[in-house]
This record gives C-alpha cells, sequence and structure tokens, in this order.
C-alpha cells in the first residue's frame, strides 16, 4: 500500500527519530511511503492556543499538501485527532493504521526490554486509540510490557499550558514520573512526542526513572538498545 | 480576593500540602465510585444523549417555555419576579425577607445564591443568612468560601472540621472527629434553628415548565426542613434550570446522583408545586434569575455550558482542579465548567476570567463523565480564541504560522535552529542530550523539566537524504 507519512512540525524539528521509525516500519512491512514536503503543522498549536485564523491556514495548508493521498498516517495522536476534527484528510494514528487499516498485529519487532506504557489524552480520548498499541507491543518479540499505574491520567503537558501554569504541570508530571518509576521499566512508551518531550524532560532528572521513547521506534525495532 | 491570574493563584494553593492531600484522597474516593455506578447503568450513554438533546431544546425555547413554567406555577399559588443581574435578585430577596420581618433566612445549599453574592447582601441588609447544608455550614463557621461546587468543604480532613466546631458552634463539646459526631453536633445546632425560621432560602436543580413544579435534590434532609417549616419560601433559580415536561426528570434524577455523589439513587428529593394550604410554606416567591444566561445561550458553541446541571464530576476527574484546589478559580463555579462558565457570565476580560480557558490541559477527562455531553475542552478552546491575548505571544503566533506556511522557510528554520542551537547540544550532552536550564521565557519550561533540543538532522533532511537521493 501506498501510505502518505504526516510526521508532525515537532518530529521534523526536534525527534526525527519517531518519523524515520515509522518509515522503516513500514517499509519492511512491504508498503511503500511518501513524504509529501509541503506539509508542516496541522495547526493544532495555534488552534489550542486561541490563535484560529493561523490555524486554519495551517490546516488547509495540510489539506492540499496531501490531496490525493488515500491513507495517511501519523506518528502522534493529538495532531491525528486535529486532522480529524479539522480537515477531511483520511489520517490515522500509526496504531490505527497497523491495527485497522492494514490488519497487523505482530509486526515482527524484535526490543528486549521492560516496557510501561503511557496512553496520552488524545490517543486515550479524542481518538479512542484503547488497546490498539499495547497489541501491538505485546508482540513484540523479548518485550515485557508493565502495567503504568493510574495510566489515564494527564501527563500535564497540554501544550503551552506547560508555560503558562507551570507549577501545576509541575505537579502532574511529578505524580507521572513517580507511577512510571514505580513499574521499574526501563523504557516509558508513548504515542506522541509532545507529551514525551514534557515527560522525557522530567525523567531525565531521575536517574533510575525509564528512558522515553516513541512506541513507534519500538516496532521498528529488531534488536536491544544500548 | 484579590484579582489573581490562576496560575499564580494554583501556585500558592500547590504549596499547601494538607489541601493537595485532602483533595487528591476525596477526589479519588468519588471518581472511582462515580466510575463504578456509572458502569452498572447499560443505557448511561443514550441517556446522556437525550438529557443533552432537552437541555438544548431548553436553550432553544427559553423564553416560550419560561412563560409555561411561570403561567403554571402562578396558577399553583406562586408568586414569580424576574431577575436582570445578581442586584437585581438580592433587591427582590431582600426585600421579600424584609417584609415579613425576619431577621434572619434558613438556606439550602443553592448555587444561583452564591453566584449572585445573596448572603452578603442579606447581612449588609442587617440579616442573617443560615446555611443548613453541612458543608456549607462549615465553610460558613470558618468565613471561607466553597472550593467545589458539591462538597464545598473538601479541602477541610475532619480533624480541621471538629477544631473549627470547637471554635464557632455554639454549645459543641466533642472531643472525637468521626464523621456521625460531627454530623450529629451540626443537626442539633440546626434544629432549633429550623424550627425557628420563618423563611427560607432555597435555589432548584429543575423547574418543570409544563406543571410549574420545582425540584431540589439533597443528601442530608435539611432541605426538606427548609422546604417544609418556614411559612416562608423564596427560590433563586437560574433560567436554564428548566426543564420542559415532567417525564424529562427522570433521566435527569439517574444521570445526577451517579454523576455527583456516586449514589445509585438521591436520598432526599423534593418536587413542589405552588402552595397548598395548611401544609407547608404558604408563602412561595420564585426568582428566575438570568445574570448573563441568555446572552450566553446565543453563542452556538459556548451555550452548550447551560446544559450544566452541577454535578461536579468534572471537578472530581479535572487533574489540574486536583491540583489547584477550587479556590485557585476565583470564581463560586471552580473547575473544568467554571473555566468555561465564569468567562462566559461576568466576561472574558474579568480578573479570573481571562486566565480561566488555559487553566486546562484539554485532556477531555470532563467531556468524558459530563452527563450532559458539554464538550467542555471544545469550549475552552473557544474562549481562547475568542479572548484577550498577550501581544508578544501573538507577534510570536503569527511570524510562527508564516514561517510554517512555506516549504523554504520552514526548512530555513529548521536548519537554523538546528545550527544556533550546537552550543547547547555540547552543554545539553552531559545529561542525554537535553537542557537542563534555558533563559526566559523557556526557564517556565526548565523549572520543572529538561528541554529538548533541535536534532541534529531533522526529518525532513533525512528524508531527502535516504530517499530522495540516488
Amino acid at each position: 500500500m501506498r501510505i502518505a507519512l504526516f510526521v508532525t512540525c515537532l518530529n521534523d524539528a526536534l525527534f526525527p527519530q519517531a518519523g524515520i521509525a515509522t518509515v522503516a516500519l513500514l517499509e519492511r512491512l512491504g508498503h511503500t511511503v511518501a513524504f509529501p514536503a509541503a506539509q508542516s503543522c496541522c495547526g493544532q498549536m495555534h488552534a489550542n492556543t486561541g490563535y484560529a485564523a493561523p490555524a486554519r491556514q495551517l490546516e488547509r495548508l495540510t489539506e492540499a499538501a496531501f490531496a490525493g493521498h488515500d491513507v495517511i498516517v501519523s506518528p502522534s495522536g493529538s495532531c491525528v485527532a486535529h486532522l480529524r476534527a479539522h480537515t477531511a484528510l483520511p489520517a490515522y494514528e500509526l496504531s490505527e493504521l497497523l491495527v485497522d487499516v492494514l490488519g497487523v498485529t505482530d509486526v515482527g519487532a524484535t526490543f528486549p526490554h521492560r516496557v510501561t506504557y503511557h496512553p496520552t489524552c488524545h490517543g486515550l480520548r479524542a481518538l479512542r486509540l484503547g488497546d490498539r498499541p499495547a497489541t501491538l507491543l505485546r508482540a513484540v518479540k523479548g518485550l515485557d510490557l508493565i502495567d503504568l499505574p493510574e495510566p489515564e491520567q494527564c501527563c500535564g503537558f497540554g501544550g503551552t499550558f506547560a508555560l503558562k501554569n507551570a507549577a501545576v504541570s509541575g505537579a502532574m508530571l511529578a505524580d507521572k514520573i513517580a507511577n512510571a518509576e514505580s513499574t521499574g521499566a526501563e523504557y516509558l512508551a508513548a504515542a506522541d512526542n509532545s507529551c514525551l518531550a514534557h515527560i522525557g524532560g522530567g525523567l531525565a532528572r531521575h536517574p533510575r526513572a525509564p528512558k522515553p521513547i516513541h512506541y513507534a521506534e519500538i516496532l521498528a525495532a529488531t534488536g536491544a538498545l544500548s | 480576593m484579590a484579582v489573581m491570574p490562576f496560575a499564580v493563584a494554583a501556585e500558592r494553593e500547590l504549596a499547601d500540602g494538607q489541601l493537595r492531600a485532602n483533595l487528591g484522597r476525596a477526589t479519588r474516593t468519588i471518581r472511582d465510585k462515580r466510575a463504578r455506578v456509572v458502569a452498572e447503568v447499560a443505557d448511561w450513554e443514550p441517556m446522556r444523549d437525550r438529557a443533552a438533546a432537552v437541555k438544548d431544546e431548553v436553550l432553544d425555547n427559553l423564553a416560550e417555555l419560561l412563560a409555561r413554567f411561570e403561567a403554571a406555577a402562578v396558577a399553583a399559588g406562586a408568586v414569580v419576579h424576574h431577575a436582570q443581574d445578581a442586584a437585581h435578585a438580592n433587591a427582590i430577596v431582600t426585600g421579600l425577607v424584609q417584609g415579613q420581618r425576619a431577621e434572619s433566612v434558613v438556606k439550602i445549599k443553592s448555587m444561583a445564591t452564591q453566584e449572585i453574592g445573596l448572603n452578603e447582601a442579606l447581612e449588609a441588609a442587617g440579616i442573617t443568612p443560615i446555611e443548613t447544608d453541612l458543608a456549607e455550614l462549615i465553610v460558613q463557621l470558618a468565613d471561607d468560601t466553597p472550593s467545589h461546587i458539591l462538597v464545598p468543604a473538601i479541602h477541610y480532613n475532619r480533624s480541621q472540621i471538629r477544631e473549627l466546631f470547637a471554635r464557632r458552634m455554639p454549645g459543641f463539646t466533642a472531643t472525637s472527629d468521626e464523621p456521625a459526631v460531627l454530623a450529629g453536633a451540626a443537626r442539633e445546632y440546626l434544629r432549633r434553628t429550623f424550627l425557628a425560621a420563618k423563611v427560607a432560602v432555597c435555589g432548584a436543580n429543575f423547574a418543570i415548565a409544563e406543571t410549574g413544579s420545582l425540584v431540589i435534590v439533597e443528601s442530608e434532609g435539611n432541605g426538606r426542613m427548609c422546604l417544609t417549616l418556614p411559612e416562608t419560601l423564596i427560590a433563586v433559580v437560574g433560567v436554564e434550570k428548566l426543564l420542559p415536561r415532567f417525564a424529562d426528570l427522570g433521566d435527569f434524577l439517574r444521570l445526577l446522583p451517579r454523576s455527583s455523589t456516586g449514589e445509585r439513587m438521591n436520598p432526599y428529593t423534593s418536587i413542589f408545586t405552588g402552595v397548598t394550604p395548611g401544609d407547608g410554606p404558604q408563602r412561595l416567591h420564585i426568582v428566575l434569575l438570568d445574570n448573563g444566561r441568555t446572552q450566553v445561550a446565543q453563542d452556538p458553541v459556548g451555550r452548550a455550558a447551560l446544559r450544566c446541571i452541577r454535578c461536579s464530576a468534572c471537578l472530581n476527574v479535572c487533574p489540574v482542579y486536583e491540583r489547584a484546589g477550587g479556590h485557585a478559580y476565583g470564581s463560586v463555579y471552580p473547575g473544568p465548567i467554571g473555566a468555561i462558565l465564569s468567562p462566559q457570565l461576568t466576561g472574558q476580560d474579568a480578573g479570573f476570567n481571562k486566565t480561566l480557558p488555559y487553566a486546562s490541559t484539554l485532556c477531555g477527562a470532563c467531556y468524558d463523565v459530563c452527563p450532559v455531553k458539554i464538550n467542555i475542552p471544545e469550549i475552552l478552546v473557544h474562549l481562547r480564541q475568542t479572548g484577550p491575548k498577550p501581544v508578544a505571544e501573538r507577534a510570536a503566533m503569527s511570524t510562527l504560522s508564516w514561517v510554517m506556511r512555506d516549504r523554504r522557510r520552514w526548512r530555513a528554520a529548521l536548519r537554523a535552529a538546528r545550527s544556533g542551537s550546537a552550543p547547547l547540544r555540547l552543554i545539553a550532552r552531559r545529561h542525554g542530550g537535553t537542557l537542563r536550564r534555558a533563559p526566559w521565557p523557556l526557564s517556565a519550561w526548565t523549572a520543572h523539566r529538561d528541554a529538548p533540543l533541535p536534532a541534529a538532522e531533522s526529518f525532513r533532511d533525512w528524508w531527502r537524504r535516504t530517499h530522495e537521493q540516488s
């Protein structure tokens, strides 16, 4: 299948590994990936911060960039949720594409590590991803999936909330980190690098805490990480 | 209370460890209980849809339904008043109490009377309002303000309440802080008050247009006392409390207790219509309160906030409310519903209201539990888009979207960010690639977590190198 990748502005600039992993995974499964270069941002950041007009411009730009593509995938639950609410694009979050469209739950990955999974709010409540990501992770060879306590609790990122309400955001983060640490996992995986930038930035200050990783990187992996 | 933006007030409240412990324990208990009893109801989702539709029908036909309610209530012996705003409503109620030559009134817990500041208005007129709901009584005795819609004293634990009663409640001698002992003491104290009261003031959970009936849902029986003992009853009722038909009530009486207290059925549900000679209050005044509501009903997105039945489920699941507490919202309506209701009712530019739409991560937990399906995150975003914004932020967001709208500018910006941050990458290497301390304004980020740095190679440069060059 020919699949167009919406990598998202955040992954493009800060976390290219999530995009690279998505490409590697889909190519390994025998699909052709396209990357329309006119894409940048879906408009979510502008819309949610209160800037409707620039958000609409970016939504239209994204629609134009992906015109003619029948299947679009993105390694970001919140960006897919935004596209679904504000454009007519056939956009799928990675686990939706794999499980619902491609019908695959074992993607042939190997990742011999203890992993806990944080279901981000947009994945959980806007997209209703349900157990799709966990199903994919459980099929990964060598992977030990450990339940995260209070998984449905928001990590406290919330876009500009992390700056505008830094203290409350920090308090929510502290609880998320304590829950992540209690699992004894080596990695904390999630489907959104925006949340992971926030959680990972906190985990970096706890030497024995799990390391943040986008779950696309786990699904693309074929062996242990150092 | 001084006017402070939400973030400052929340930070102050966060520093109170006792408050955080009280709130965390209480909200977790209620939300777990709610989740259990909601899961028992097979038709919960269709019921939410029906309830939302009924409330929308009310908002679509507000004037007509108000007229129908008034006609039915008057026919049953009530006197109906219309109050445009808080001052108007307070003047009406104060006048009615003075007309009865009463020096005090007993009150049933009512958000509408809090919204208009009725207690303060009565006190200014020399009338003592006595709250008879246990938690409201606690807050009143403490000269405090409620911090939760349904559990106004949620920020107190029982030993704090015992200590307060010992200081402020005449005749209190108990040394135990067992809930039954504390409630028993309050009951003794209130019983004397009920028997002497000439006037009671209440709100209403629902007002039935078809029959002119008012419905009050409470758990302690204090409401039943107020509704039956005093000769004069004054109800202050927000106009959005209407339900068109008596038959609509059933769904709401199933939705409300499970959503609010996590109970399957409400303990004391009073439905009363007009005046019955020789039985209960002989004078019933109903003050229909607008106070901004008809204007909110004009906003196609924001109006859904008026569906609210004040259950508080959104407060109990909100991670921001749980940490910040109700006082941080600077309004009688705290939590997610307060963040969309207060700015709409009292103006987006006013005090706390400016910052309330931002007091949310948009996590969506509130929308999931709302029994009348108010899309709170959508309305928060709507209020952000229509409300005032900082000049510097506006400029930054506009520049960013200009850069993002053109692929050459975007690629150049990614490269500039990469080379500009190269020295930082050297420093960050020590911490595994993240930045521990950043200058203002990013210091707000690094105060709580490390910051990521631009990647050494952007995704699009990687793609071009690996997929476009042969």
